[in-house]
């Protein structure tokens, strides 16, 4: 016997109204693939670009906790306004963002980069600088590599000291992708 | 080494590979009511989640909180299918099924859902092990055991 599709969005449904969970997720379709996005009470969480459900609940139960469920309406809010980015029509999120989980170099890193305009791009040595440690470019590259929410955190913004794309979590493909909608490079 | 424990698996995980099995059983017991009964038994799950120690016997756990909110709406007056408690005369009398739950407090989490489900809800142990993920004898055994654990438990 299975249960009916209705009673299963009713159970999920509730179990984020009520409160009972550490974190939520949904795939949404997006130009550049589907995107696994994950919420909790604090806000968005994580974007991945690998929709593999089962090893980012691992990762995710790790991190957040163990009560983790799909519940489609808890990124709604993120689904939203990622079609409007692809659209062309958002050039700013407006998003609560969850880093809690960062480390304080890694969040203020962070934090400078959510700063990068739309359809600009900056170098890992100059957010380094604006973090207050000019000398960690690398120690930049490899935050940017591990970025929880690309897009919405956009280090596909952040290029070489020579302007070359260097690399991204996504793959090299999906930052020109990305850097040609904002009319950053010619695509 | 220390011996390996079960990890508690991401909720959504547990919920998919049980909420079949759970729903099934419900259907047997509260008919018309299965659908809040499910999300009842499945909210009451995630909120003890948490507190979870270990991914073992999550099977037997869930069913016995699906007992237990049968028993709830029992007490609120719904129609409940009760079985008849044939073996158990020498515990004490006739226990009803909501003295089962807590008769059986304390036990292997298997051995109780055994318990609770045989005596309780009158499913056969090919039934029960269904529910447990065990074969019929596995759950037969684990009933009997069970019992002969709540009569040790009743002559102390």
């Amino acid at each position: 016997m299975t249960i009916s599709p209705e009673l299963d969005t009713r159970f999920r449904a509730a179990a984020l109204e009520q409160g009972l969970l550490d974190v939520a997720y949904d795939i949404a379709d997006t130009p550049v693939g589907p995107l696994l996005v994950a919420a909790t009470d604090h806000g968005l969480a994580r974007i991945s670009f690998d929709p593999d459900a089962d090893a980012a609940e691992d990762q995710l139960a790790r991190v957040f906790g163990a009560r983790l469920l799909r519940v489609p309406r808890a990124v709604d809010p993120v689904r939203r306004q990622l079609d409007e980015y692809f659209e062309g029509e958002r050039h700013d999120f407006e998003l609560p963002i969850d880093l809690r989980v960062a480390s304080d170099f890694s969040r203020s890193v962070l934090a400078e980069l959510a700063h990068v305009p739309y359809g600009r791009v900056t170098t890992y040595g100059a957010l380094a600088a604006q973090a207050g440690r000019p000398r960690a470019a690398r120690a930049v590259g490899t935050i940017m590599n591990r970025n929880p929410i690309p897009i919405v955190l956009p280090c596909h913004r952040v290029v070489g000291s020579t302007g070359s794309l260097v690399g991204y979590g996504g793959g090299l493909e999906r930052k020109q992708q990305l850097l040609a909608l904002e009319g950053a490079i010619v695509g | 080494m220390m011996a390996a424990v079960t990890a508690v698996p991401p909720f959504e995980r547990f919920y998919a590979e049980h909420r079949d099995a759970v729903f099934a059983f419900l259907r047997g017991r509260v008919g018309a009511g299965a659908d809040d009964a499910f999300q009842e038994t499945f909210l009451r799950a995630l909120r003890g989640y948490g507190a979870l120690r270990h991914g073992e016997h999550l099977r037997a756990w869930v069913f016995t909180i699906a007992a237990r909110v049968v028993t709830d709406e029992h007490r609120r007056g719904r129609r409940v299918i009760v079985a008849e408690i044939p073996d158990l005369e020498s515990v004490d009398e006739r226990p009803s099924y909501e003295e089962l739950e807590e008769l059986t407090h304390g036990l292997p989490p298997k051995e109780r859902a055994a318990v609770v489900l045989r005596y309780g809800y009158d499913l056969d142990y090919a039934q029960i092990g269904d529910a447990l993920g065990s074969s019929a004898e596995a759950a037969r055994q684990a009933a009997s055991s069970g019992v002969r654990r709540i009569r040790r438990k009743e002559q102390r």
